[in-house]
């Protein structure tokens, strides 16, 4: 948009057209994938009924069923361990082979003093190793994915573990408080040749887009409403996939499987039935019905699940969405060396069948929302 | 007093305008209508508006939208007038030009609402009502529209179901309108099972906040005579008021500045409201949709719902309402409605109602209200042959 000295405009709604700009999808220099992955949720589930029951009347409408909470003796570094146990049990390699450890999550315990360093230490990485740790919202962990792929694919390294893993927390009485859950997953990247699904490419799209966000002294996150649809969610998630299916020449078709950043039901449904996928191609990575938004774990633990069933051969599109805002789109091919090793870890559906209902009292304790005076 | 016509309309689409500002979507409005108009530069501005103080952190209006459209130095000020902004501006346009003190004025509807939560939104649209008696004590401008739907409910024997036709009615009037923010059809079942806001008053009984601008260019009949823009003139405007706060009211259930504004109005028309072939009412809620039909003449006093349950108010029925998606579905940017109503009612005098068109029209009555009632601005349009 252009204002001259007179006041004057030019057609009014112009401005940088992103999605038309010359956008290139990522590869790395040589054969990367993943050599082992793990999930994890914790036991606790809090049922959206209560919640509704206590903020709402009972009346509302409520986005799921019901979510994870994680227990009192519990963080993000923890659930990261025993994610990272999962993925070296089925990776089959010693942990002092990883060359970096890096955790995406919006609930790191600590402000300084990386998850990353712990969770390394706790599973014999190191100390010859990266550690870090990341944050974009939700798609910390994929973030982290990227540059895992990039670390590998580079020669630098021949594994990087990410972990995108997080114990949200839900303003009381916020809409948000249905779905702010705890989970997440860990990918070992690696070498091609060892992996049970390789990178055919990868893509990110990210703008300055405000939906969401919380300053260091603030609890909670606060968030704009309807803004986290549109121009947030959506515009994010349609762009990195839209392009990276038309860079490889792909359409939902060629897709066997997709997992889609899950915040609730409804966005990742209808972000399927926009880009063209259907139902049975998302249903077995869409989880946050069972157990909530796991936010920096979302996408990366309907990864898992969908890596617990896939077949050889299969095609799988994952998209993250991180709220500030941004998305990583992977193209996976699911290798021969899945059905293997598939076995020698906990399952997804492991974890979600996992279950022990609490009620909201127990759920204010132990996630210490309850301040004492 | 000259006798006044509208020579020139604009509008933007209604909805929320994420990536456009108060500014920007005000300057699209005004350009249109200068440009439907064949005016390079009136003579002067009247930017309606209600909350660009207090959502957007900008006043001096006037001025702003004035510069940003290309008419640096024009007489231009910012009217108010809560919801009643965007007629209130028209009728000051209309002011200046009967009053011969000009010859071109536009009156511009602007409003921005989508950028703020919806906690700083909706206590706002509360300066609508009184501050003091009304919103101090908690009542949101939603709790004021169902004290009112309730009592109607109580006193004239209805169900809520019962005031499903304005909504229907609305929405199906909406598919056909580009720039209306609602345009897919409601169903009776869909009203039945909608969710409360603030009992009786569901979400399918409220219009929703927008963002959008319209914009209308008058000047003496004429002038538009003379220029070949002659195509609708302005047989009425007229504005009454009435208390703010519900309570003060003589009687809540009615609208009293809106019967008041039409009876002015209809008086300086020498009409009558057999004589209107449509009315663009203010239903920013479905109990003012039945009020306003109550005030206006087309029904006795508890006998509004009955013209939604009969299907009256349909294009096909004896009083055409909401014909482009009124406020319900068209969409609700407070200050800039009253313009849209208008635009819209010269659209259906000009023949340009596209899918919407009512054959043969020539008298439409738009009213624009303030409050839950506090002020009410009518005009009557009437075709000209």
């Amino acid at each position: 948009m252009r204002s001259n000295s007179t006041g004057l405009w030019g057609p009014v709604r112009s401005e940088m057209n992103l999605e038309s700009m010359t956008l290139t999808i990522m590869r790395p220099s040589r054969e990367v994938g993943i050599v082992g992955y793990g999930a994890y949720v914790p036991r606790y589930r809090l049922p959206a009924r209560e919640i509704n029951r206590i903020w709402h009347g009972g009346e509302d409408d409520m986005p799921v069923s019901e979510k994870a909470v994680s227990g009192p003796d519990e963080d993000t570094v923890t659930m990261s361990i025993e994610a990272a146990r999962n993925a070296l049990a089925r990776a089959g390699i010693a942990p002092q082979e990883i060359r970096a450890v890096w955790v995406g999550s919006e609930s790191h315990p600590y402000a300084v003093k990386p998850t990353s360093a712990i969770v390394a230490e706790a599973i014999g990485v190191g100390p010859q190793t990266q550690g870090a740790d990341w944050e974009f919202a939700c798609k910390a962990g994929t973030e982290a994915m990227q540059a895992a792929i990039a670390l590998v694919g580079s020669g630098m390294a021949d594994y990087a573990l990410t972990i995108g893993m997080d114990t949200a927390q839900g303003r009381p009485g916020d809409d948000l408080e249905y779905t702010a859950a705890a989970g997440g997953a860990a990918y070992i990247l690696g070498p091609g040749e060892r992996s049970i699904a390789t990178i055919e490419a990868s893509f990110s799209f990210v703008t300055d887009t405000p939906d969401f966000w919380r300053r260091p002294q603030q609890h909670y996150p606060r968030h704009g409403g309807r803004f986290t649809g549109e121009p947030a969610y959506f515009r994010h998630s349609m762009a990195a996939a839209e392009h990276l299916m038309q860079a490889l020449g792909h359409t939902p078709a060629d897709y066997d499987l997709a997992v889609f950043h899950q915040p609730n039901i409804r966005f990742p449904m209808r972000l399927a039935a926009d880009l063209g996928f259907s139902r049975e191609q998302i249903a077995p990575g869409l989880l946050v019905n069972e157990i909530g938004n796991t936010y920096a774990g979302s996408s990366m633990i309907g990864l898992s699940a969908v890596l617990d069933i896939a077949r050889p051969g299969q095609r799988v599109l994952q998209v993250s969405f991180g709220s500030g805002a941004g998305s990583d789109a992977f193209s996976w091919i699911i290798t021969e060396r899945l059905e293997a090793c598939r076995g020698l870890a906990p399952m997804t559906r492991d974890y979600i069948s996992r279950r022990r209902e609490i009620d909201y009292g127990l759920y204010v304790r132990y996630r210490e929302k309850l301040h004492m005076h | 007093m000259r006798d006044i016509s509208i020579i020139g309309i604009g509008q933007t689409p209604v909805g929320e305008h994420w990536k456009r500002s108060l500014r920007d979507l005000g300057t699209e409005a005004v350009l249109a209508a200068l440009e439907d108009a064949r005016v390079k530069r009136p003579d002067a501005l009247y930017v309606g508006n209600m909350l660009s103080g207090q959502l957007s952190r900008q006043e001096n209006l006037g001025a702003l939208i004035a510069d940003y459209a290309g008419l640096r130095g024009t007489e231009a000020l910012k009217i108010e007038a809560a919801c009643a902004s965007g007629a209130a501006a028209l009728r000051m346009a209309y002011v200046a030009v009967a009053g011969g003190v000009h010859d071109v004025v536009m009156a511009c509807g602007v409003e921005k609402m989508t950028d703020t939560l919806s906690d700083e939104t909706t206590t706002g649209l509360v300066s609508a009502a009184d501050a003091i008696y009304e919103g101090e004590q908690g009542l949101s401008f939603v709790a004021l529209n169902a004290l009112l739907m309730q009592r109607y409910m109580y006193e004239f024997g209805y169900q809520r179901e019962d005031f499903a036709g304005f909504a229907i009615n609305a929405h199906r009037n909406a598919v056909n309108n580009p720039c209306a923010m609602f345009r897919k059809l409601i169903s009776q079942e869909a009203f039945a099972r909608t969710r409360m806001i603030a009992e009786p008053v569901s979400l399918l009984d409220s219009s929703g906040i927008a963002d959008g601008a319209a914009a209308v260019v008058l000047a003496s009949t004429e002038f538009a005579q003379a220029h070949g823009l002659l195509s609708v003139r302005i047989a009425a405007s007229a504005v009454a008021t009435d208390s703010v706060a519900l309570h003060d009211r003589d009687d809540p259930l009615v609208l009293q500045a809106a019967r008041d504004s039409a009876q002015r109005a209809y008086a300086q028309a020498g009409l009558g409201p057999d004589d209107i072939d449509f009315f663009e009412l203010h239903d920013a809620f479905t109990i003012m949709a039945a009020l306003s039909l109550e005030a206006a003449g087309f029904a006795s006093q508890g006998e509004g719902v009955r013209l939604a349950l009969e299907d009256q108010i349909s294009l096909q029925g004896r009083i055409p309402i909401c014909t482009m998606g009124g406020l319900k579905a068209r969409g609700h940017p407070v200050g800039a409605t009253g313009l849209y109503q208008v635009v819209e009612a010269t659209q259906q005098l000009r023949g340009q109602a596209g899918a919407n068109q009512l054959q043969g029209c020539r008298v439409g009555m738009t009213q624009n209200i303030g409050g839950s009632g506090a002020v009410a601005v009518t005009h009557i349009l009437e075709r000209v042959e």
